[in-house]
């Protein structure tokens, strides 16, 4: 797909506050009843004013130095003026000259390797009410209104027209949830935390708006269909007019809502109950209270654990795996004690850690759509397999059934390797079958004395089939040829 | 600048449905309302900065706790229409 | 018959320390029911209920057992809140202003919701969907606007005092027409949370006594930060000096426009303060011409805005349910008086696109500038106030000017500077003429209320047309 140009306004909810935007209600609101969280100013009662969270404009703060923004010296909120019934104020409070923060940058990895997508501005507004249409939009004869929503903070982060396909633009959002993520002002899992508009243009036509998508797969699947659906227009020499279209995710087209010559007139202006702020000052303050970013930890990752870059990179997409990692590479470092220089090896190595993790536990825990955090997999079960692994105990197949199993059902790792009969033999053991075998097959031992090479392969496999796999092969070597040499 | 055809745009922005003898009463009144705001064409302001607060006042905040929500029934007592604890609307299509 | 509110705050406070409230109240609530000057919109039953408990309980308070009326566009917990307007009857708020909040807390009755112009817009209270309320002096006569009903009720002895707002002048003109005072305070000095807005930027909530006193006592107990309001200021971190000069400046800008008579006992006044010690000077402040337009382009934009919320969604009026625009349309055509409409309309207008730069930030730059030439004044000539009449004229009859906006504009133009600067500013009664009562206004400097309310009183001391409006309880 050449030629596309494609940019975002992401409308994240800062759902890890605990108070709303303008007022004390309590962003708790998940599975409540309806209209539950809300006070005269969130529905908009005659009368009631907004006063702004400190920690909301905190928030914006260090999501705008996290994509490398500059803080304006003066920022204000202004009215945004519409009318819709989600709407309690027939305004929205939002932001427009004199955001928070402009001027941006943020990485992506794409095919042909790094590029940088330029932010355009973030700006902070209030959340509208939730609305619910039974029997769907179209059909609906009502809407009906939950204000519990309503009041929410949301950022917008706008983007320059500078991702190229869609599978692109799905790559920033993935970034920009970590980042945020990472940041702690954001969960990602909750219902529509974050909503995406995007608008899509091709060389030569007229750009559409694709609005309030959901999902980040969503926002692929709709930019592609926008894609060929103008792509198609303009090969058959049709204009492309400036619109703003649905994304119907059940069918995954697009549909025309509304042209621009229809758009609403904003009005815009300066919200005068709530006075100026000037906040680049807690730039500094709260530079020091961002930790570590993905593309940080990556590099680090490569260069401390000596981990491959595309692992370090899928560790580090979500910090609570990242976090997990780290713990349980570190924890395996085992201290000696009572000796000067404390020396320290890992016993489990970064790399095998690294892979097991990405390899095996992320698809584990996405098959059960499950997160590692207050999942039963703690890291020191996860340290206890990967040991019990790498000793020989256990084999990899072994290590595979236990992790599923303590996802399904909880549990140790140790007493399930019992309990289902996983790990080796001993040699004792082993010796016993050793002896068995050589007894039963005097031909194949007579062979094996004629220097007939395969005599030994028949017998390893004897053993082996015995000990149904579980018999270290090293142990089945060593005593066969022991056992034999003495005949 | 304000004739009748502009002035029904304008309504129409405000969502107030005009009547057609308001529009012929409005109209006038309006535009002599418009000759009153343009007196302050005439005032130079090109270094002047906008009042955004009268007395210049900024960064008013309040810190992050959660207080208590209206209790029962108040949040949507008020509300003509309502069902199931929800406030109904109007349809969107 | 008794007359229990002849000497306002003070003397009533003899008949609550004899246990006599209950009656009192009883007494008045019947006289607010006859509705001579149509001043309420609604009464509050329970106002009684109340006096009783104080005269079992006694308890404490500044304000204890005063019946207090409450101007309708402020939010009173379980008491219908209209705005005067059609489209809010029956709203019933599950919350109380900061102010009503306050004035309970210091043991007020709150005796009812007063009469004023639709959602405050307008000088006259007659564009209220309940009907004008009439001026107790004569009749036939506006009582000033927006806070009519508030004024009227303390001229007529339908409670001992009252709070109003004032956006451009809805305080002072009714208490210059109903020959009482008012307090308009500085901007921030009382919390607006609670006050159902028209123009956020401009509007404050003002008290209204039969004397300074009782106004400045009831200021008093309302004023204070509020930290639901994000505009609200504490005076002690802005207070400039309150340093006396003995010098007033008289705006003698617009006289040419001013009734003789106004004017004439306007300069009477000036020169009784003379004689009481104060000097004057005349001043002229360029930009004030430019007050109205500026004041009329923020209070519309800034009223299309706030309207838009009476959409019949969570309160107040609905009709048929049909798409959400036309619903929306039809309820606002309906529920909303042709001065609110025009309002909206025009304020709707100057925010449109393309037009933002031309009215409302160009009024705000020219706001500006009128603060300047205020502040200008005050510290260059030492000046401890500045004098005007409150209103260009008298009275004027019911119906007079309701049909010419623009002339009804016009008659805001000593009131409305105070607000664009932000200024306190008081009106108290400076004589009569032909039975009507005639304000002079004293505008003061940010947060020095305390001395517009100290010359206020030393005049009132010293004349008796107070007097005259206790004559008429």
């Amino acid at each position: 797909m050449n030629n596309v140009m494609i940019g975002l306004e992401v409308h994240v909810q800062l759902n890890k506050l605990k108070s709303k935007l303008f007022c004390g209600c309590s962003t708790d609101y998940q599975d409540e009843e309806p209209n539950t969280h809300t006070c005269p100013v969130c529905l908009g009662l005659p009368g009631a004013l907004p006063v702004v969270n400190r920690k909301a404009v905190e928030c914006g703060i260090k999501v705008a130095l996290a994509l490398n923004c500059e803080v304006l010296e003066q920022t204000l909120f202004y009215r945004k003026n519409y009318f819709y019934p989600d709407l309690p104020k027939g305004f929205q409070i939002s932001q427009y000259d004199f955001p928070l923060a402009v001027n941006g940058k943020m990485s992506i990895e794409t095919d042909r390797g790094e590029k940088i997508i330029r932010i355009n501005r973030v700006h902070m507004e209030e959340d509208p009410a939730r609305m619910i249409h039974e029997g769907g939009i179209q059909y609906s004869r009502h809407s009906l209104i939950d204000y519990n929503r309503s009041g929410m903070a949301l950022l917008e982060i706008v983007t320059e027209p500078d991702l190229k396909s869609p599978k692109e633009a799905r790559r920033f959002l993935d970034k920009l949830r970590s980042i945020l993520e990472y940041l702690d002002v954001f969960n990602g899992d909750l219902e529509g935390a974050m909503r995406v508009d995007s608008n899509i243009s091709l060389a030569g036509g007229d750009r559409a708006e694709v609005k309030n998508i959901s999902s980040h797969k969503g926002v692929e699947k709709a930019l592609s269909y926008e894609a060929t659906r103008q792509k198609n227009l303009l090969r058959r020499n049709i204009k492309i007019i400036q619109e703003t279209r649905h994304y119907d995710e059940e069918r995954g087209i697009t549909i025309s809502m509304r042209t621009k010559e229809g758009e609403e007139d904003y009005r815009y202006f300066p919200e005068p109950d709530l006075p100026p702020m000037s906040v680049k000052s807690w730039t500094e303050r709260l530079k020091d209270e961002i930790p570590e970013l993905p593309d940080a930890k990556i590099r680090r990752f490569v260069e401390e654990y000596g981990v491959k870059e595309n692992h370090a990179r899928s560790l580090t997409s979500d910090i609570e795996i990242a976090d997990y990692f780290e713990t349980v590479c570190k924890s395996s470092i085992c201290t000696i004690p009572r000796q000067k220089v404390v020396r320290r090896a890992r016993e489990i190595d970064p790399n095998m850690a690294a892979s097991w993790i990405v390899d095996v536990l992320k698809g584990e825990l996405n098959y059960r759509e499950m997160k590692i955090e207050g999942s039963p997999l703690t890291e020191d079960k996860t340290i206890k397999i990967l040991k019990d692994l790498s000793s020989g105990k256990i084999t990899e197949k072994n290590a595979v059934e236990i992790i599923r199993e303590i996802l399904d059902n909880g549990g140790d790792p140790e007493e399930i390797a019992r309990r289902r009969g996983f790990g080796r033999l001993d040699r004792s053991e082993t010796e016993i079958l050793v002896k068995k075998v050589i007894e039963e097959n005097p031909k194949v031992v007579e062979d094996y004395h004629k220097k007939k090479k395969r005599a030994l392969n028949f017998l390893v496999g004897k053993v082996m089939a015995l000990s149904k796999g579980k018999s270290a092969p090293k142990d089945v070597n060593e005593l066969l040829e022991k056992y034999l040499c003495e005949d | 600048m304000m004739d009748e055809e502009n002035l029904k745009q304008i309504a129409r922005l405000a969502k107030i449905e005009l009547k057609e003898e308001e529009v012929k009463e409005f109209s006038p009144q309006i535009r002599s309302i418009l000759a009153l705001f343009d007196e302050i064409d005439e005032v130079e302001t090109e270094d002047v900065k906008p009042t955004f607060h009268v007395f210049g006042l900024k960064n008013v905040f309040r810190e992050d706790a959660a207080s208590p929500s209206l209790a029962g029934e108040d949040a949507i007592k008020n509300a003509p229409k309502k069902e199931r604890g929800y406030i109904k609307g109007p349809k969107i299509m | 018959m008794k007359n229990y509110f002849k000497d306002g705050i003070k003397g009533f406070r003899h008949f609550v320390e004899d246990g006599e409230t209950e009656e009192a109240t009883r007494r008045l609530i019947d006289k607010i029911k006859e509705n001579r000057f149509n001043a309420y919109i609604t009464v509050c039953e329970d106002a009684v209920e109340r006096a009783r408990e104080i005269d079992k309980n006694k308890g404490d308070g500044r304000l204890l057992g005063m019946p207090i009326a409450v101007k309708d566009n402020l939010s009173t917990r379980g008491v219908e809140t209209t705005c005067a307007s059609k489209i809010l009857r029956g709203y019933v708020p599950p919350y109380d202003a900061t102010v009503v909040e306050r004035l309970k807390e210091n043991g007020a009755i709150i005796v009812g919701k007063t009469n004023m112009d639709e959602f405050a817009m307008g000088t006259t209270t007659e564009t209220s969907f309940f009907g004008s309320t009439r001026n107790p002096w004569d009749e036939d006569r506006v009582p000033g606007g927006s806070s009519g009903g508030s004024a009227a009720a303390v001229a007529s002895g339908e409670c001992i005092a009252s709070l109003g707002t004032d956006t451009g002048g809805s305080v002072r003109c009714p208490a210059s027409f109903c020959g009482i005072s008012g307090i308009k305070p500085t901007y921030g000095f009382v919390s607006r949370y609670g006050l159902i807005a028209y123009s956020n930027s401009l509007e404050c909530v003002g008290t209204m006594g039969s004397s300074i006193e009782d106004a400045s006592l009831l200021l008093d107990v309302i004023s204070g930060k509020d930290s639901r309001d994000s505009t609200s200021i504490d005076p002690t971190l802005y207070r400039r000096s309150s340093e006396k000069f003995g010098k007033i400046g008289v705006l003698t800008q617009f006289f040419d426009g001013v009734e003789e008579d106004v004017l004439k006992h306007v300069w009477n006044a000036i020169h009784k303060l003379e004689d009481l010690g104060i000097e004057y000077e005349e001043i002229d402040l360029p930009n004030l011409r430019y007050a109205l337009s500026s004041y009329y382009i923020i209070a519309m934009s800034e009223a299309s805005s706030n309207l838009a919320r009476y959409d019949g969604v969570r309160y107040g009026l609905r009709g048929k349910d049909l798409a959400w625009d036309t619903t929306f349309s039809r309820i606002r055509a309906e529920g909303f008086g042709k001065e609110v409409k025009r309002r909206i309309l025009m304020g709707t207008f100057s925010l449109s696109a393309g037009y933002y730069g031309k009215y409302y930030l160009k009024a705000l730059k020219v706001r500006n500038l009128i603060i300047k030439d205020f502040e200008g004044a005050f510290r260059k000539r030492k000046l401890d106030a500045i004098v005007s009449p409150t209103m260009p004229y008298k009275p004027f009859k019911l119906g007079e000017k309701i049909e010419d906006p623009i002339s009804m504009y016009l008659s805001d133009i000593y009131t409305v500077p105070v607000n664009l600067t932000g200024l306190p500013s008081v009106s108290i009664p400076c004589g009569f003429s032909e039975g009507l009562p005639i304000g002079i206004q004293l505008i003061g400097r940010a947060f020095d209320e305390e001395t517009i309310i100290n010359i206020a009183k030393i005049y009132e001391e010293n004349t008796d047309h107070q007097k005259k409006v206790s004559g008429l309880l």
